[in-house]
């Protein structure tokens, strides 16, 4: 088991660092210059002018020793010239070109806001889901269970934004049924930290919820019969029991690994959510970095930190898979 | 049943032929255990198949039995190249196949068909009962396109199916009548050899005697020769004039039907044939008195040393576990592979394999002795064999001060005791 | 070791001897199941009685009914996807309709239930030691670590090595015949009145069939409790059964005592299973002789005799009796303990003649015999 999880981390590992180098080789040697931004970001951008910065970017060295400063620079401070010096300290993801900051810097004070999101929205959706799935499965054929699952349905065919955006103008704006929406850190004011996300949680967890429902029902029905569960009820296992701690047991595994996925997603930051409930988070961050001028150290950092983040997040799911399934865990 | 000699052209040779149509020797299959992880190293082999040799004449049947994981089916697969052996060799009259690559194995393929146990997932859903039993007739282009219908119907008219159902879809057939079309589709290019892997296992009680019959009455018919796999030892019994028993990857006795169900030599053989519930025990009441087997069938990934049936043998003495028992040839048409083989309860107390190893009781290598054990892998059964009745009353140590190249006469059977007729 | 079990649980309890009351009573049982084709009758008008200590086997081709109407014994068909009528009588207490609190007390208690596959009917994710636990705490008031001790032992009982070391293994760690027994230990574990074993070796291999059928047996022996063995091996039945009853098409077709029905079968599709299957020591010669046709729709059974459209002897009964009118279940020819389900009037004498010919030639004379002696009224056959 121990040699699985090394195994499982080193490959990981291999993962993050392959992605880095694409993402980096993507941005640096594709056909925009990335000394162009910085460039006119300064006034008037002229020959020598994009000569210079380029010169003093590292632009003209090969791209190994680039990636090798760059790689370098999560270790160790560095220093970057965009214009003028920057300091970089470790781990150095760059140095913004829209705010000349330091890329970490920005990174960690927009994540708690995205995380917020995220573990909040997971939470419901996940116990709704799940709770949702197994009641219809259990009462599979009902009417209970047939509108749930066209219910389900419906909620999935309206887009996600759409959904979010109507909530936002009558839950918020119109009824105030909603405290106004935004992002205060948890450390400064718990209450307002919970007040201003409470919408964007719900409409997560009701959106997604719907799609879960469906995958635990199915995946619930398929093993309420199996043999194993005629057993349990043959033992004289009550029928909740058999439900939940017999069927739920086994019909929870391969939700696990889409969960993983989809939580790594929201992780990565929700476009949508962000800009809809006005919360700065790592998602408005990406967005913003990508158009003109692009923040090339940014686009680099978000798509390695989804990176990192699916990457974790599968060897989570296989961790936890392993707890769950002995089959898998004693092989 | 309905077998029509004008449909389909037999391929019997009158003459019989010296040569058998198969001949497998010391066939090997060893299934490599590999670990998980980025790189995934072999850190063990499976010996699923480990050294079998046997012959299969034209127009007879072999069969093949076995508990579950001995490695029938895997000798089957092996034969029929859907899967490659690790080593030995397979001829097809006298042409060694089991090196052949699979554009040359072509040809052969038309030869060696093979009837699946699992009727319901051995024919594709969605394609019609016409082409799964027309496909091998295009791939192999035997008949001409326009003429393939016609060879349908026949088929199915042979294995006793209605030929103007050519048309339905796998599922409006019942498990029955699917292995019948299983087995047109093996008909289908005439094949001299057919390896049946539980033809009859997943069919109801009173639908197998019907598939036996077919079977039987096509081989009586085109004179195919069948390498019969099962685990029912009556349906094998019944089939099969010559039988082979399998523990574990090794062939542990192999004759003729006779000889095997009324005098078993092997303790595995007496304790199979012992478990075999019988309906006439019911005139008697209550159950028969059975040779226990305790356990389980070991891991053929870490056989026993020695012979692999020890671990479960009541016969079970030192050597056992330090020689492997040849598969010796004790009769006519007899062979087993253990060092006290013999007729239930009157089974030999000396070993009788001890001329052949060249060891004494205990299993020890002896010296100066000239081992013979090797030849024994030879598939077939030669004209002399060694005589185990005289043998069991030898119980002194092997004397080593014997030459080791003159046998004593009484170990080999003598000239007009021990030549077929 | 043998007697823990017997002297703790039935201490204070009559154990009713063989031939005593009768622990469960089948009567006139249907299940019938709604779906989209149709209304599929799995089980028609079933009556059977199965006495402590007596072994009943069921026998007859998938799809006969034998597993749909043991699983109606404990209650294990969904109310809302099924049809029941008739009664089943539990030591007394009626199963149908019963309330899912009545049911569970009886399920796993009184009556326990083997599978076919143990390793599909096991669950996956739980140890082999927590499943048995599991059994004996819903009806015993105990501890967790009490319930292990318990498992522990039951394993034991059951044979398998190193119980203590074992129990904690998951069922994919065990091999198929340890799988049937820690499923025949968990079974046993509130030590039931009666067990329904349910195929319990068709998926295993000879040897270990053999060891399995051992271990039945010599539990009944120590427990006393009555067992329902369903299989379609005959030799199985013969082997184990005191009583059998043929199942086709959903109904009772034939029943009697194991040596009574075997050596006299008076119902052709019980010929048919005799003869349709060789045996290790029949000639090799003689060809099988299978029932023609296929086993019958449930969605729409034949009319009349549901075996007619397979069965080689219709043309001897008057007029077309066979197609148009369902035989009742009486005794035939050879007394009130054998039933039949057919409207041949001298079956024995078809069989004698006809059918064991083929199948066993040497026991023809005998069986004349035997049937002379019946018909003169001084040879009943009570073998139990
Ligand atoms: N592809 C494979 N990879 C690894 N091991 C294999 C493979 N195929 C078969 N084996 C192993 O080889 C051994 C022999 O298998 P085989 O299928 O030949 O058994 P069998 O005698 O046909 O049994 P059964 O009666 O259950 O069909 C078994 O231990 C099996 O697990
Ligand atoms: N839940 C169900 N819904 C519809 N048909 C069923 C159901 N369960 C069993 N059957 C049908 O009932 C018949 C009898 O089944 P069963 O008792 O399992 O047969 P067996 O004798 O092989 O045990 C079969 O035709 C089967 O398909
Ligand atoms: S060689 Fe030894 S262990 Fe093997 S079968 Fe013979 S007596 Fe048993
Ligand atoms: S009633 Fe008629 S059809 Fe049915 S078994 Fe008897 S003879 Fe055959
Ligand atoms: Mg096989
Ligand atoms: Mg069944």
């Amino acid at each position: 088991m121990a040699g699985f999880i090394i195994r499982r981390v080193i490959s990981s590992f291999l993962v993050v660092v392959l992605t880095s180098m694409f993402v980096f080789a993507l941005f640096f040697l594709g056909p925009s210059n990335p000394a162009g931004p910085v460039c006119e970001a300064s006034g008037k951008c002229t020959a020598e002018r994009l000569a210079l910065i380029e010169e003093q970017m590292g632009l003209n060295e090969s791209v190994v020793t680039q990636y090798g400063a760059f790689a370098k620079g999560i270790f160790v401070d560095r220093t970057i010239t965009i214009g003028s010096e920057y300091e970089c300290d470790a781990p150095c993801l760059g140095i913004s070109y829209g705010t000349r900051g330091q890329v970490t810097d920005e990174l960690l004070e927009k994540y708690p806001a995205t995380l917020s999101i995220a573990i909040g929205g997971a939470m419901i959706y996940l116990t709704l889901g799940v709770l949702l799935g197994v009641l219809a499965a259990r009462w599979r054929g009902t009417a209970a269970d047939r509108l749930l699952v066209g219910g389900s349905l419906l909620v999935s065919s309206v887009p996600y934004y759409l959904f979010a955006l109507l909530a936002w103008i009558f839950l918020t704006l119109q009824w105030s049924i909603f405290p106004a929406t935004g992002y205060t850190p948890l450390t400064e004011n718990p209450g307002a930290w919970f007040a201003g996300l409470l919408l964007p949680w719900v409409v997560i967890g009701v959106t997604f919820s719907t799609q879960y429902a469906r995958f635990t029902r199915g995946s619930m029905v398929e093993t309420l019969g199996e043999d194993y569960i005629r057993t349990a009820t043959a033992k004289g296992v009550k029928s909740n029991k058999v439900v939940f701690k017999h069927g739920l047991r086994a019909a929870i595994v391969p939700i696990v690994t889409i969960f993983g996925l989809d939580f790594a997603a929201l992780l990565a930051g929700t476009v949508f959510t962000e800009r809809i409930f006005n919360i700065n988070g790592v998602g408005w961050w990406a967005l913003n970095s990508i158009q003109s001028p692009q923040d090339f150290p940014v686009i680099t950092a978000t798509v390695l930190v989804s990176a990192v983040l699916v990457v974790v997040a599968n060897l989570l799911v296989d961790v936890i898979y392993s707890f769950l399934d002995p089959r898998v865990r004693m092989s | 049943m309905t077998t029509q000699s004008e449909a389909v052209p037999t391929t019997v040779s009158a003459a019989p032929t010296e040569q058998p149509l198969l001949e497998v020797t010391n066939l090997r299959k060893y299934f490599p255990v590999k670990s998980s992880g980025l790189v995934r190293r072999t850190i063990a082999q499976v010996q699923a198949v480990d050294g079998v040799s046997f012959q299969v004449p034209a127009g007879t049947s072999l069969g093949l039995v076995g508990e579950s994981g001995c490695g029938k089916s895997t000798t089957g697969r092996l034969i029929t190249r859907l899967l490659d052996p690790t080593s030995g060799s397979m001829k097809f009259e006298g042409h060694e196949i089991g090196n052949l690559s699979p554009k040359q194995m072509l040809p052969y393929r038309k030869e060696i068909q093979m009837i699946f146990q699992d009727p319901y997932s051995s024919l594709n859903p969605r394609h019609t009962v016409g082409t799964i039993v027309g496909t091998p007739l295009r791939v192999h282009k035997v008949v001409p396109e326009k003429q393939v219908l016609n060879r349908v119907r026949e088929l199915l008219e042979v294995v006793g199916l209605n030929p103007e159902h050519y048309n339905r879809y796998p599922s409006e057939f019942s498990g029955g009548q699917r292995q019948r079309i299983g087995i047109a589709r093996a008909l289908a290019l005439q094949p001299k050899l057919l390896v049946a892997d539980e033809p009859v296992s997943a069919l109801d009680v009173s639908i197998q005697a019907q598939v036996v019959n077919l079977l039987t009455d096509l081989q009586k018919e085109f004179g195919v020769a069948f390498l019969f796999i099962a685990h029912d030892l009556a349906v094998v019994r019944h089939f099969c004039p010559e039988v082979a028993v399998m523990y574990l990857g090794k062939i542990v006795e192999i004759a003729d039907r006779e000889t095997l169900y009324n005098r078993p030599h092997h303790p595995y053989t007496q304790a199979l044939l012992s478990a075999v519930p019988d309906v006439k025990q019911a005139a008697v009441g209550g159950r028969r008195e059975r040779i226990r087997l305790e356990g389980d069938v070991p891991s053929p990934v870490n056989p026993p040393s020695g012979c692999r049936f020890r671990t479960r043998c009541w016969m079970a003495k030192d050597i056992c576990a330090k020689q492997e028992p040849p598969l010796l040839q004790i009769g006519p048409k007899h062979k087993v592979a253990c060092h006290f083989a013999g007729e239930y309860g009157a089974m030999p107390t000396s070993p009788i394999t001890l001329n052949v190893l060249g060891v004494d009781q205990e299993g020890t290598p002896v010296a100066g002795a000239t081992p013979s054990a090797e030849d024994l892998n030879e598939p077939g059964f030669a004209d002399t064999w060694t005589d185990v009745e005289t043998l069991k009353g030898n119980s002194a140590p092997m004397a080593t001060s014997l030459p080791s190249d003159s046998r004593p006469a009484s170990e080999v059977g003598s000239e007009d005791r021990g030549t077929r007729s | 070791m043998t007697d823990f079990l017997t002297d703790q649980q039935h201490a204070g309890q009559p154990t009713p001897a063989p031939g005593g009351e009768d622990f469960l009573v089948v009567e006139n049982l249907s299940v019938q199941f709604p779906t989209h084709d149709g209304l599929v009758k799995a089980v028609n008008d079933l009556s059977y009685s199965v006495k402590m200590g007596e072994t009943l086997g069921i026998v007859g081709e998938s799809g006969s009914g034998k597993s749909v109407s043991s699983m109606a014994v404990l209650g294990l068909h969904d109310i809302k996807r099924s049809r029941l009528t008739g009664s089943i009588r539990v030591d007394g207490k009626e199963i149908i309709g019963a309330s899912e609190q009545t049911l569970r007390k009886i399920r796993g208690n009184e009556v326990a239930m083997i599978f076919q596959d143990p390793l599909t009917a096991l669950h996956p994710f739980y140890s082999v030691g927590a499943q048995i636990g599991e059994a004996y705490r819903i009806h015993h008031d105990v501890s967790k670590s009490k319930a292990r001790a318990k498992a522990i032992e039951m394993l034991d009982r059951v044979g398998i090595p190193q119980a203590k070391s074992r129990v904690d293994d998951y069922p994919h760690q065990f091999s198929g015949g340890m799988r049937q027994r820690a499923m025949i230990a968990m079974a046993l574990v509130n030590d039931p009145k009666l067990i329904i074993a349910d195929e319990p070796t068709t998926a295993l291999d000879v040897t270990v069939q053999a060891q399995i059928l051992d271990l039945l047996q010599e539990l009944q022996r120590d427990f006393r409790s009555a067992i329902i063995i369903i299989t379609h091996d005959l030799g199985v039945v013969a082997e184990m059964a005191d009583e059998v009853l043929v199942m086709y098409a959903g109904r009772a077709v034939e029943q009697g005592p194991t040596r009574e029905l075997l050596t006299h079968p008076e119902m052709p599709y019980t010929w048919g299973l005799l003869s349709s299957m060789p045996d290790v020591t029949a000639s090799t010669d003689a060809r099988l002789v299978p029932i023609p046709g296929n086993p019958p729709s449930l969605l729409n059974p034949p009319t009349g005799c549901p075996f007619h459209p397979r069965c080689p002897h219709v043309d001897k009964v008057p007029g077309d009796l066979c197609r148009t009118e369902l035989p009742e279940f009486l005794p035939g020819q050879r007394g009130t303990h054998h039933l039949k389900r057919c409207h041949l009037v001298n079956p024995d004498d078809i069989y004698a003649t006809e059918v064991l010919p083929e199948i066993a030639p040497d026991l023809v004379e005998l069986t004349l015999a035997d049937n002379a002696d019946v018909a003169h009224g001084d040879g009943m056959h009570g073998e139990r």
